[in-house]
């Protein structure tokens, strides 16, 4: 067991011609979570839609387990033990809850298996429970975010990527939803990588965070130290 | 009263061929987002599969015209039909699919162009004489209906509706029922989200051109049986109204293409039937229009909400 079950190195991702990534190296420690902060356009959902494979890189490696992933599609990403989250959540809005539910474990064919992995998510989102023949367009924006990480969680995964859980939430729920997000790397020992605009809240769950800027590592290190710093005070933490 | 439920029936008939075509265009839009103009021509495809390979398949049945025969024409027709539509998507859109829609949209275009006139230039462009894979007949009806009973309902017909709904059944059981169906209704509602969730795009959309073309080869047989000549540019007509009868039902829409095929029939045998037989493909074509202006979802379709 590698005591970094994801570690990226040299990472270059373009559109078209614009660099998004300039070789970005960074690792999440087995059982850990690692926060991304940084502004709006620094690359930091570039990264996770980078891991998941749905953008190619121009260079580097991304290594799961010591397995690089450059190059695999998204399915099989998936298949290796990798959930992602995406930004604006993605729910498939005319499937009903439980369908959203079931496309999350498509890789698991094994009835025992989804059941359970059913019972587990409807354990930590109760609401899900209660709602799961609605349609997924028909919940909250909270709900919705709820329900997007629930299918990420149905696939079973080692890691989860998970861009900006607290995006367009009222803040309410957005605290339930960190308490969660701290359970299941506690409880289901996953490990998680955490993209979040309100680097407050991330900083105070995370173990490990990277500030981002312009497609670049400009700091790393614990979160109480980056709290302390006055940068990342001034330009994150709103003074 | 009698004479038009008899045009009643003739259209229920016609909109069954109509559906079965239309659901093709539909599901492809549906996960693709793009008309396969080229949808028509393997519906005529499936004319010429089963004019080709029923002569051998009905002397394995004896000779002459049976149903089980018919049966086994019909499925080979479909097999045939799906490798083909399978073989479109792979050679001429999936090498597209980074590209914007309306260059494939041109290639779909292109893709018809060659197998209209490659059709002609291999089948010869004469009509051909649809062999008899069932003895096709009116059916007579019991002296005590009374005046129904002067109504003229053919065993193709009654066959052509029958294997429709048995159609529409098992697709209807494969869209909502499985999980294959399941990743198909994802994969239209958001392509990134379903390859996220382990979905094999390509596997899926594989998937989505074996249905709708096996379905567009049926077509081509249960129309053969009716109407018994057949041309390479069969599918053109044909294919264009069947893209109509999916525009009305609401592109995207299963149901709706179904809806929409069995009114486009029904439109059609009335228009030949009470106005003019010169009016009814502009009128068919003016119900496109009219639909675009005024409902462009289509009877059933959701309008398309913009995305926040």
């Amino acid at each position: 067991m590698s005591a970094r079950i994801l570690d990226i190195r040299n990472l270059s991702v373009s559109y078209g011609a614009i660099r998004a990534l300039h070789g970005i190296s960074l690792h999440i420690p087995t059982g850990r979570i690692v926060t991304l902060v940084g502004a709006n356009g620094a690359g930091k959902s570039t990264i996770l839609r980078t891991i998941s494979g749905i953008l190619k890189p121009t260079s580097g490696q991304i290594l799961f387990r010591d397995q690089n992933l450059v190059g695999l599609p998204p399915h099989k990403i998936v298949a290796l033990g990798i959930a992602h989250a995406p930004e604006g959540r993605m729910i498939f809005s005319n499937l009903t809850v439980l369908e959203n539910l079931r496309m999350g474990a498509y890789r698991r064919t094994c009835k025992k298996e989804l059941a359970a992995g059913l019972d587990q998510v409807f354990g930590l989102f109760p609401r899900l429970a209660e709602r799961s023949r609605q349609e997924g367009g028909t919940l909250s924006g909270g709900e919705q975010q709820m329900l997007a990480i629930a299918r990420a969680l149905m696939s079973r995964p080692d890691c989860l990527l998970l861009d900006e859980p607290s995006l367009g939430i009222a803040p309410i729920l957005v605290r339930t939803i960190f308490e969660k997000i701290v359970e299941i790397n506690r409880e289901l020992g996953l490990s998680i990588l955490l993209v979040e605009q309100n680097a407050n809240l991330a900083l105070g769950i995370s173990h490990h965070a990277y500030v981002l800027e312009t497609g670049r590592v400009s700091l790393e290190g614990a979160p109480a130290t980056l709290r302390e710093n006055p940068a990342v005070r001034a330009a994150y933490l709103g003074g | 009263m009698i004479e038009f439920l008899q045009q009643l029936i003739n259209g229920v008939a016609q909109g069954a061929i109509y559906a079965l075509i239309a659901i093709g265009y539909t599901m492809v839009f549906g996960v693709l987002r793009f008309i396969n103009f080229a949808h028509g021509d393997v519906y005529m495809l499936g004319a010429f599969a089963g004019f080709y390979t029923a002569p051998g398949i009905l002397k394995i049945f004896g000779g002459g015209p049976s149903y089980a025969g018919a049966a086994a024409v019909l499925l080979t027709a479909m097999v045939i039909c799906a490798g083909i539509g399978v073989l479109i998507e792979r050679i001429c859109y999936r090498p597209l699919r980074e590209h914007p829609r309306l260059t494939v949209l041109i290639t779909a275009i292109g893709v018809s162009l060659l197998l209209g006139s490659g059709g002609q230039y291999v089948f010869g462009a004469d009509p051909k004489a649809f062999p008899e894979i069932i003895a096709d007949a009116a059916i007579e009806l019991p002296t005590s209906w009374g005046s129904f009973s002067t109504l003229t309902i053919t065993i193709g017909q009654v066959l052509v509706v029958g294997c429709t709904l048995v159609l529409l059944f098992v697709l209807k059981t494969v869209v909502l029922h499985t999980k294959t169906g399941l990743a198909m209704r994802a994969l239209s509602l958001n392509p990134t989200a379903a390859s996220l969730m382990g979905v094999n795009l390509d596997a899926i959309l594989s998937f989505t051109f074996a249905i709708g073309s096996a379905m567009a080869g049926a077509a081509g047989v249960l129309t053969s049986i009716q109407q018994p000549s057949i041309d390479p540019l069969m599918g053109v007509s044909a294919g264009l109204k069947a893209f109509v009868a999916a525009v009305l039902g609401g592109i995207g829409n299963i149901p709706g293409a179904a809806l929409g095929g069995l009114l486009i029939g029904l439109l059609e045998t009335l228009v030949v039937g009470y106005v003019n037989p010169t009016y009814r493909d502009p009128l068919v074509f003016a119900v496109l229009i009219l639909v675009l202006l005024f409902r462009p979802s289509g009877l059933l379709g959701k309008p398309e909400r913009e995305k926040v």
